[in-house]
C-alpha cells in the first residue's frame, strides 16, 4: 500500500512537473528557404533592338495567389539573343539568389526550353555541367520569321543525363513557366 | 517438481489389501480466494490409478475406495497443483480448497484495466502467437492485414497502415501493451510504430465499443498484449531468424524470460530487420530498403493481490520511399502515371536514399494494482510516449540533408481503473484518464511547419457494466465522457488566410503579422460522449450472437484542422478547416458466431452513421512557379458505411481444413450522394491447410487470395496542359486498378533440440505466381507495380 502512494505521488509530481516546463513562447516563423518565387530570363539582343525580359513570380510559393507572368514586350524578327535565367526566393530579405545552387548542383539539373510548333524560335544551350552535358541557365535564342506561340521553361531535378530531350529526362519538375511570345 | 510430489505421494500410499473397498469419496474443489467452484480440477487417487475431473459445479465423486489413507493429487490448469492425504472411513466427503490465481494475477497485471475479454458484446477477432510470429519480418499492418473486414492502406510495402471495416488513422486506436499509441497517426503515410515481435497476442474490436480505452475509435480498436508470465521458477526464450528474397534481407528477433516464484520477473526482447530494394515481377522498386531497430524491457512482480510493473521500449525505423514517386505537380503526374514501368529503376542497393523516413518511438510505461476484498481490483498506470518523426525529401544545395519534417510529439498519461464485481453476475468498470500532449514542429528545417506547434490536454471518465441474465443472456452498457482542450499556434499565409475569409471571421486568434504570413493562437474546447450498448445471446452450445450498438465522438486531428500547403508525396495541395467539430459515429454489429469442431463461421453485418464526418477532396487546380497542383480539401459530411465480414471453416479430416475469409464494406456521403474515397474493394482469402502432428507436427497451407477492382470511386480526374504535346491531357488519379488473384504457401516442421528446446523450420513463398498487380489502397499504386514472388525461410528456436 505505502509503494503504490509513492508511486502515485511521483507519477503525479512528474505530470506536474512536465506541464509546468512549458513556455508560453510563440514559435519561430519559418521563412522558406529553398522555394523559387522568381524566375526572370533576360535575353539580350545581338543588334541594337531591345533586351527583352519573362518573369514569372509567385510570392505565396503553393498559396493560393497564382503566379504573376509579365513579357515585356515581342521578339525582334531575324535577331539572335543570348539569353541568361535567374530564380530567386523573395520570401527572404534580401532576395536569395537559387540559380548560384542549381549551378553549383549544375550535374543534377538541367533547364529545358519547349516551343510551340506556330512560334518561329530556336534555341541552344550554352551552359554545361562538368560531364560536358547541358545545364541550360544560359542559352542562345534565335528568333526567325514573323510568328507567335509560347515558350515553355522546365527545369527538372535529377534528370537522366544525358538525354535526348524532355521525353526522356524524368527527374522532378523545379520550375514549369509558359510565357506567349510573338515574332514581329 | 511435480512428478517428485506424485512419486513421494506414491511410495506413500502402499495399499491394503484386507479391506472391504466400495466406499466413495464425494466432495467439492473450491477457489482458496473468493470461493468459486473450480470446474475441470483434476483428481488423481495415488494406488488406485483413478483420474477424475470436477464438473461444472467443482463437484466430484471417487468410488471403490477402501477404509484406509490415500494419497491425492489435485491439480488445475491455473492453480499449483497440490497433495493431500486423505483417511476413507465409510462413505466421506471432504472440500479441497486450491490457490486459484496464477492466471488471475497474470490477467491483472498484462490487462491493467480490463479483463480478459475486452468487450462482451462485439465478435472479437484475435491473431494468436503462431500467426503473428508469422510476420515477424513484416509489420503490424501485414499481420492484421490477414483478418476478415481488415485491409490495408500503404505507402509502398513497408508503410502499412490498418483499415478496418474502410475506416483507418485517428479513427483506428491503437492499445499496445496497455498504452494508447500516441506515434502522429493522422498521417496516411505514418505506419504504427511498434514492433510486431512484441506482442503475444492481438484482438480487433470492430467499432468503438471497448469504451475502456477509449470513446473515439470510430474505426476500431487494435490491441496488442504482451506474453503472460506465469509465477514460477523459470528461464526460457525464443529466437526467430527468417531470410526473404525479395529485398535480399533477414530478421532476427529474440526474447528471453527470467520468472522466480515469488512473483519477480523480467523480460528483455530486440528485433533487427535489414531489407535492400524490393521487386515487382518485372523491375527493381528503387530506394525501398528498411532498417529497423527495437528493443524492450519489463520487469515486474506479480502477486496475488497486488503488483507493479514497469516497461520499456525503444522502436526506430528507416524507410525508402520509392524514388519513382517523387514527382512534382500535375505535369509530373501526368508522366508518372501514363509510363507503364517508374521512371526511375536503378540497381539493387541496401543503400536508403532521399526521401526516406526516419522515425523513433520511445514508450516507457509503469503500472501497479492492488485488490481490495470489498470493492474490487485498482489498478493505476502512467505512461511515456516520445515520438520524432523525420521526413527528408530530395533538396537542394545546403538543405539536402536537412530534413523536410522534424515532429517530436510528446504524451504523458495517467489512468486510474477500479475492476469491481458486484456480485457473480453484474460486473463494473470504471476509470479516469488525464493526458498531456505536447508536438513540436522544429523551424529548422527551412520548411513551413505541416503540423503547427500545439499542446492538447484530455481528460476522460468512464463507466462499463454488464450483468449476466441467465446461462444464456449477457447484457452490457457503458458511457464515457472525454473534454480536450487544445492550444495551437500556428502560421498561415497572409493569401490563404484572406482568401478563406479568416480575416473576418477569426480576427480574435491573431496573434502577431509579418510580411506575407501571419502567427494565429487558435484554441479548441471538445465536449465529447460516447457509449456502448449491447447482448450476447448463447444457444445450442456450438452458437452465439452478439449485438452492439456502439456511439463515438472523435476531436478532429491537427492535419484536418491545419493543413495548409504542398503534401509531396502525393503531390497536391491539401487545406485543412479550422471551424470542424467532432465526428460522431453510431455503429451497429450483429454477429452470429458458430463454433463447432468440424465446422464453424462467423457472420458480422454492420452499419456505421458518421456525422460530421471529414473527407478530404478535391476542389481546383492551383498554379503555381513548379506547374500546376490539384487542390485537396477538407469537409465534414454525413457518411454511411455498410459491410459484412464471413468467417467460415470446414475439417475435412483430422489433418485437412479449409477455411474463407470474405469482407465487402461500401462507404458513401449521404449529404452530397456518390461513394467515398479509397474504400476497400471485396475481397476473399479461401486456405487449404493440412497438419500432421506426428510428422514433426508438419504443416501446409496453400492460400488464394482475389481482391476485386473496386468499381465505386469519386471521380477526381483532371485535364492539364502539356506544352510538349500542345494539348491537354487527363491526370487519371481516380480509376482503381484491376482485380487481381495471389498464391501463397506456408509450411512448417518441429525438430526436438533437446529436453527443452526445440526448432521450427518454415519455408513460405508469396505471390508463387510472380503476378504483377497493382493494390488499390496503395498510394503508390501510380507508380509501380506492386511485390513479385517472395521465398521466405524461417528458424524458430524455443528455449
Amino acid at each position: 500500500m505505502k509503494t503504490i502512494k509513492i508511486l502515485s505521488l511521483s507519477v503525479l509530481a512528474s505530470i506536474a512537473l512536465a506541464s509546468c516546463s512549458s513556455d508560453d513562447d510563440t514559435p519561430e516563423i519559418v521563412n522558406e528557404e529553398e522555394v523559387i518565387t522568381t524566375m526572370t530570363v533576360t535575353l539580350t539582343p545581338d543588334d541594337d533592338s531591345d533586351v527583352i525580359t519573362l518573369q514569372t513570380r509567385d510570392l505565396d510559393g503553393d498559396g493560393s495567389d497564382d503566379p504573376v507572368i509579365t513579357v515585356s514586350g515581342p521578339l525582334s524578327a531575324g535577331t539572335a539573343y543570348d539569353g541568361v535565367i535567374v530564380l530567386l526566393n523573395e520570401t527572404e530579405d534580401p532576395a536569395e539568389d537559387i540559380t548560384e545552387e542549381v549551378e553549383e548542383e549544375s550535374d543534377e539539373h538541367q533547364f529545358f526550353y519547349t516551343i510551340s510548333s506556330g512560334l518561329d524560335v530556336t534555341t541552344e544551350y550554352a551552359n554545361f555541367d562538368e560531364d560536358g552535358n547541358p545545364l541550360g541557365t544560359e542559352f542562345t535564342l534565335t528568333a526567325g520569321e514573323v510568328s507567335s506561340g509560347t515558350i515553355t521553361f522546365t527545369l527538372r531535378h535529377e534528370p537522366t543525363k544525358p538525354n535526348d530531350g524532355i521525353d526522356d529526362a524524368g527527374g522532378e519538375t523545379d520550375i514549369l513557366a509558359t510565357y506567349s511570345v510573338s515574332v514581329e | 517438481m511435480r512428478i517428485y510430489a506424485l512419486m513421494v505421494l506414491l511410495l506413500l500410499s502402499i495399499p491394503s489389501l484386507s479391506q472391504s473397498c466400495n466406499n466413495t469419496l464425494s466432495g467439492k474443489v473450491i477457489d482458496l480466494h473468493d470461493g468459486t467452484a473450480l470446474e475441470g480440477a483434476m483428481i488423481i487417487v495415488a494406488a488406485t490409478e483413478q483420474v477424475i475431473t470436477t464438473d461444472s459445479y467443482g463437484r466430484f465423486s471417487i468410488p471403490n475406495l477402501c477404509n484406509q489413507t490415500y494419497a491425492i493429487q489435485i491439480s488445475h490448469p491455473y492453480c499449483l497443483t497440490d497433495g493431500y492425504k486423505v483417511k476413507i472411513n465409510g462413505a466421506t466427503d471432504k472440500t479441497f480448497y486450491l490457490e486459484h490465481h496464477l492466471e488471475e494475477l497474470n490477467e491483472v497485471i498484462l490487462n491493467g484495466k480490463s479483463q480478459n475479454q475486452k468487450s462482451n458484446t462485439v465478435f472479437e477477432n484475435k491473431l494468436s502467437k503462431d500467426k503473428i510470429e508469422q510476420f515477424s519480418n513484416g509489420s503490424l499492418g501485414d499481420a492484421l492485414n490477414s483478418l476478415s473486414g481488415v485491409s490495408s492502406l500503404n505507402t509502398g510495402n513497408t508503410v502499412v497502415k490498418p483499415i478496418i471495416n474502410g475506416l483507418h488513422s485517428s479513427r483506428v486506436v491503437l492499445i499496445n501493451n496497455g498504452v494508447r499509441m500516441e506515434d502522429q497517426e493522422w498521417g496516411v503515410e505514418h505506419a504504427p510504430n511498434l514492433d510486431i515481435n512484441t506482442a503475444e497476442n492481438i484482438t480487433l474490436i470492430k467499432g468503438a465499443s471497448a469504451i475502456q480505452y477509449s470513446g473515439d475509435a470510430i474505426a476500431g480498436v487494435i490491441i496488442t498484449e504482451p506474453e503472460k508470465i506465469f509465477v514460477k521458477d523459470s528461464l526460457y526464450g525464443k529466437t526467430l531468424v527468417s531470410g526473404s528474397t525479395n529485398g535480399r534481407g533477414s530478421t532476427v528477433t529474440s526474447k528471453l524470460t527470467k520468472s522466480y516464484d515469488n512473483g519477480w520477473f523480467g523480460t528483455v526482447q530486440g528485433t533487427l530487420k535489414r531489407y535492400g530494394d524490393f521487386e515487382a515481377p518485372d523491375y527493381v522498386l528503387s530506394n525501398t530498403g528498411t532498417f529497423e531497430r527495437n528493443a524492450s524491457l519489463r520487469v515486474g512482480l506479480n502477486r496475488f493481490n497486488y503488483g507493479i510493473e514497469g516497461y520499456y521500449s525503444f522502436y526506430k525505423n528507416e524507410i525508402g520511399i520509392l524514388l519513382a514517386s517523387h514527382i512534382g505537380g500535375a505535369e509530373d503526374q501526368v508522366r508518372a502515371i501514363n509510363s507503364s514501368i517508374p521512371l526511375v529503376i536503378n540497381d539493387f542497393t541496401y543503400e536508403i536514399a532521399y526521401p526516406k523516413q526516419d522515425i523513433t518511438h520511445n514508450l516507457a510505461r509503469l503500472k501497479a494494482f492492488k485488490k481490495f476484498e470489498d470493492f474490487g481490483k485498482v489498478n493505476l498506470q502512467y505512461d511515456f510516449q516520445q515520438n520524432h518523426r523525420l521526413e527528408y525529401d530530395i533538396r537542394v544545395g545546403d538543405d539536402s540533408d536537412t530534413p523536410s519534417l522534424d515532429l517530436v510529439l510528446k504524451t504523458h498519461t495517467l489512468l486510474l481503473d477500479l475492476d469491481s464485481k458486484f456480485s457473480d453476475k453484474t460486473t463494473l468498470k470504471t476509470g479516469i484518464m488525464a493526458r498531456y500532449q505536447d508536438n513540436f514542429a522544429d523551424p529548422s528545417t527551412g520548411v513551413r511547419r505541416l503540423i503547427p506547434d500545439y499542446e492538447k490536454y484530455d481528460i476522460g471518465i468512464y463507466g462499463i457494466t454488464s450483468f449476466q441474465l441467465n446461462d444464456n443472456w449477457l447484457a452490457e452498457a457503458g458511457a464515457r465522457f472525454d473534454y480536450t482542450y487544445m492550444d495551437v499556434y500556428k502560421f498561415y499565409r497572409t493569401s490563404f488566410w484572406e482568401e478563406r475569409n479568416y480575416d473576418e471571421l477569426f480576427p480574435e486568434i491573431v496573434v502577431e503579422e509579418y510580411d506575407n504570413q501571419i502567427l494565429t493562437n487558435p484554441q479548441y474546447n471538445f465536449y465529447n460522449v460516447s457509449g456502448t450498448l449491447g447482448t450476447t445471446y448463447t444457444f445450442d452450445n456450438d452458437y452465439k450472437i452478439f449485438f452492439n450498438y456502439s456511439l463515438a465522438s472523435r476531436v478532429p486531428n491537427p492535419s484536418e484542422l491545419f493543413s495548409e500547403g504542398l503534401h509531396h508525396s502525393a503531390s497536391r495541395i491539401e487545406l485543412g478547416g479550422l471551424q470542424f467539430t467532432s465526428e460522431i459515429a453510431h455503429k451497429i454489429s450483429l454477429t452470429l458466431e458458430k463454433n463447432g469442431d468440424v465446422f464453424g463461421f462467423s457472420a458480422q453485418p454492420f452499419i456505421n452513421n458518421i456525422n460530421d464526418f471529414i473527407v478530404i477532396e478535391p476542389t481546383e487546380v492551383e498554379q503555381t512557379i513548379r506547374g500546376n497542383f490539384q487542390v485537396w480539401e477538407y469537409r465534414q459530411t454525413n457518411a454511411q458505411l455498410l459491410g459484412i465480414d464471413v468467417d467460415a471453416y470446414y475439417a475435412f479430416t483430422n489433418n485437412f481444413k479449409f477455411k474463407n475469409q470474405f469482407s465487402l464494406v461500401k462507404g458513401y456521403d449521404r449529404s452530397e450522394g456518390g461513394p467515398l474515397i479509397s474504400m476497400p474493394p471485396v475481397n476473399t482469402t479461401n486456405e487449404i491447410t493440412y497438419e500432421n502432428p506426428k510428422v514433426n507436427n508438419l504443416k501446409l497451407a496453400l492460400q488464394s487470395e482475389f481482391v476485386f477492382r473496386q468499381n465505386e470511386y469519386p471521380n477526381n480526374n483532371f485535364e492539364v496542359y502539356i506544352a510538349e504535346s500542345e494539348s491537354y491531357e487527363l491526370v487519371d488519379v481516380s480509376t482503381p486498378p484491376d482485380a487481381y488473384h495471389l498464391l501463397n504457401f506456408r509450411s512448417s516442421m518441429d525438430f526436438k533440440v533437446n529436453q527443452k528446446s526445440n526448432l521450427t523450420v518454415g519455408l513460405n513463398v508469396t505471390n508463387i505466381l510472380n503476378t504483377s498487380y497493382r493494390n488499390y489502397l496503395n498510394s503508390l499504386r501510380y507508380y509501380a507495380d506492386d511485390l513479385g514472388r517472395n521465398f521466405l525461410l524461417n528458424l524458430k528456436f524455443n528455449y
